[in-house]
């Protein structure tokens, strides 16, 4: 499993386009891709799990990828939420 | 004749028929079902149907809105191909063998259920999304089809709520306005009126049953007012205001990004007067280079406790950062007198104007100063703001003042808490403060003259009095003396001074205030171009 940690920019927060366009990222890969806020985690492939988690402008989660091609799911990830979000 | 309030989404007057929208109740029936698989295949084909009418709505709303605000039905979209959602009505009609109506029904209360209970404004508001999408997968469950509007008149709309995909639906040039029972200003109904510029009312408290389609109403999106069975009076005077509304439009697209000059070469700045965050957008509609006076006090209206420093801080930030490096001059508290609030405590006064009010309390209250100006000063960091202090009738209280902005410096730097102290001015609103600007001009950066308290101050006229109306001269010279009189000593200490009170926006004044020398005048956002257009034409050399 790989991980990494990123403080949300985005003056609203993970709002539902990022969080839909998050979505069809993740599910591009096999790897589990999932998003922890304060021990609450949520699938990245789920949108409505994604946008539950409320994240809000200045919060930090945790990132993390377990699978088969995690080590591409992982760039991707980072470079998705350092673009978008 | 009816006349109700509501909140105005989009500032506008409009005038016709009203076009009630009834909903038909989705009565969704629970009934059991025998074949399981036959009711999943309902759900899929209802749902293959859903993605098609969504990518056509998307479409229309590129055309219409733009793609960022049709941005929402891709949300739709997707909503709709959500794993947990579909997994919840699947669940449902296997395990409890229902139909696929009612397990579209349950699930999509549950998950704008969930949305409803969060603890910000903009997930809230995606409730409302959610029941869209779940009410159209019903409706095509059941065989129903969108609502039709092509056969419509021009009218005013009138709705309990509107979704997302019933506002884009419509033909926007059969929308004359909306008129709504609920909904919110994050809705994305509201943002869709602002962006199709069509004004609507939201939250307003009337019963569809009572009105019925084409009766006359007048929707004034200015004063929040839909009347309906308008009188002639009142017509007359619509047909009016929708005129002079027509005429600023022009005005708009005619001055909009021209220079605050004269005819010989004098600039000024025109910056805007705001009470709240919400009203960031219309200064920039407006073309106003800065926002000269924003009034604090909209955070401590309204509610039952103090606001936090966070709180403060982010609502700050929001607006120097929304404003991108133009000027935000951010008044600290002017509680007391007029404005009253319940938990501040400040008692029955014979003479509130005269009495506890703005930095009087800051200063006797340091712990309520200290709280918005370390908001302010962390704020700071995040664009160009400027702090003011209000009601100053002495050197002795900016003295102060900065010796509690001292000690708030102190406190942060404690705490490795990134701050910067930024441009300090005071407002010029007692006759005291305007004979000792000489001193005063020393110590801060600008001032900014506040007409309406100096003028009741300096005339001995009480605002709230409506007796007085006849002895009350906003041009008496008196005030015009006045403003010289502080214009003269800011200038000579260097220093900038504004006027943000209603003065500001007299354009029977403008040649003059810009022969004073006057370097700034802070308006409502509505006038800032009626100002510019006056400053345009004045000529100060003679």
């Amino acid at each position: 499993m790989q991980k990494f940690e990123y403080t949300v920019k985005d003056e609203v927060g993970i709002h539902a386009r990022p969080a839909g366009l998050l979505v069809k990222e993740a599910k591009k890969f096999q790897s589990k891709v999932m998003i922890t806020k304060e021990g609450k985690s949520a699938d990245a492939s789920k949108l409505m799990a994604v946008m539950g988690l409320g994240v809000k402008c200045g919060q930090t989660v945790e990132v993390s990828v377990e699978g088969d091609d995690e080590a591409e799911a992982f760039e991707a990830m980072k470079s998705f939420f350092e673009t978008n979000l | 004749m009816l006349k109700l309030s509501g909140k105005a989404v989009y500032k506008g007057i409009a005038m016709g028929p009203v076009a009630v929208l009834k909903k038909d109740d989705q009565q969704v029936k629970r009934t059991k079902v025998t074949d399981a698989d036959a009711e999943l295949a309902r759900v899929g084909k209802a749902g293959e149907k859903a993605r098609m009418q969504l990518q056509a709505l998307y479409d229309k709303a590129v055309k219409e809105v733009g793609e960022a605000s049709a941005a929402i039905f891709e949300v739709h979209q997707m909503m709709l191909e959500d794993d947990d959602y579909l997994e919840s009505i699947h669940n449902m009609i296997r395990t409890e063998m229902v139909n696929a109506e009612y397990a579209v029904a349950v699930t999509g209360d549950n998950f704008s259920e969930m949305f409803a209970s969060m603890d910000d404004d903009y997930m809230k508001a995606r409730s409302a999304d959610v029941k869209d999408i779940s009410n159209r997968l019903v409706r095509n469950l059941m065989g129903q089809e969108d609502m039709d509007f092509t056969s419509m008149e021009p009218s005013v709309i009138v709705a309990d709520d509107l979704s997302p995909s019933e506002t884009v639906q419509m033909d926007k040039s059969k929308i004359l306005a909306f008129v709504t029972v609920h909904g919110s200003t994050n809705s994305h109904t509201s943002i869709l009126a602002r962006m199709m510029n069509i004004p609507a009312l939201i939250g307003v408290p009337l019963d569809l049953n009572e009105i019925s389609t084409g009766t006359k109403v007048v929707v004034d999106g200015f004063k929040g007012e839909v009347i309906f069975d308008p009188s002639e009076e009142v017509c007359a005077e619509t047909e009016k205001a929708m005129k002079e509304e027509e005429e600023k439009l022009q005005l708009l697209h005619t001055l909009k990004g021209k220079e605050n000059v004269t005819l010989d070469g004098h600039k000024v700045n025109i910056y805007a007067n705001i009470g709240g965050v919400g009203d960031v957008g219309y200064v920039l509609e407006n073309d106003a280079g800065g926002i000269g006076l924003f009034r604090s006090e909209f955070l401590y209206l309204g509610r039952n406790d103090f606001p936090t420093e966070e709180e403060q801080f982010q609502a700050y930030r929001q607006v120097v950062q929304t404003m991108a490096g133009k000027k935000v001059i951010i008044r600290t508290l002017d509680i007391g007198a007029d404005k009253q609030v319940d938990y501040f405590n400040l008692g029955q006064e014979d003479n509130p104007a005269l009495g506890y009010r703005a930095i009087r309390i800051c200063l006797k209250q340091p712990d309520i100063f200290k709280t918005q100006l370390r908001a302010l000063l962390r704020a700071a960091m995040f664009g160009n703001l400027s702090i003011m202090y209000p009601m100053i009738t002495s050197t002795e209280e900016v003295k102060k003042i900065y010796a509690i902005v001292d000690e708030v410096k102190a406190e942060l730097d404690e705490s490795q808490i990134p701050y910067k102290v930024p441009e300090q001015g005071i407002m010029i609103e007692t006759p005291a403060s305007v004979m000792v600007s000489d001193e005063l001009a020393e110590l801060v950066d600008f001032f900014s003259v506040g007409t309406n308290d100096l003028t009741q101050y300096t005339l001995a006229i009480d605002r709230q009095n409506e007796k007085l109306d006849d002895f009350y001269n906003p041009h008496h010279k008196a005030i015009l003396r006045m403003i010289r009189m502080a214009a003269e000593n800011a200038h000579k200490c260097g220093k900038w001074i504004g006027i943000c009170g209603e003065l500001g926006a007299d354009t029977e004044l403008t040649e003059e205030f810009l022969r004073m020398g006057i370097d700034e005048l802070s308006v409502s956002p509505s006038m800032v171009l009626k100002v510019r257009k006056a400053v345009r034409e004045a000529k100060i050399d003679k």
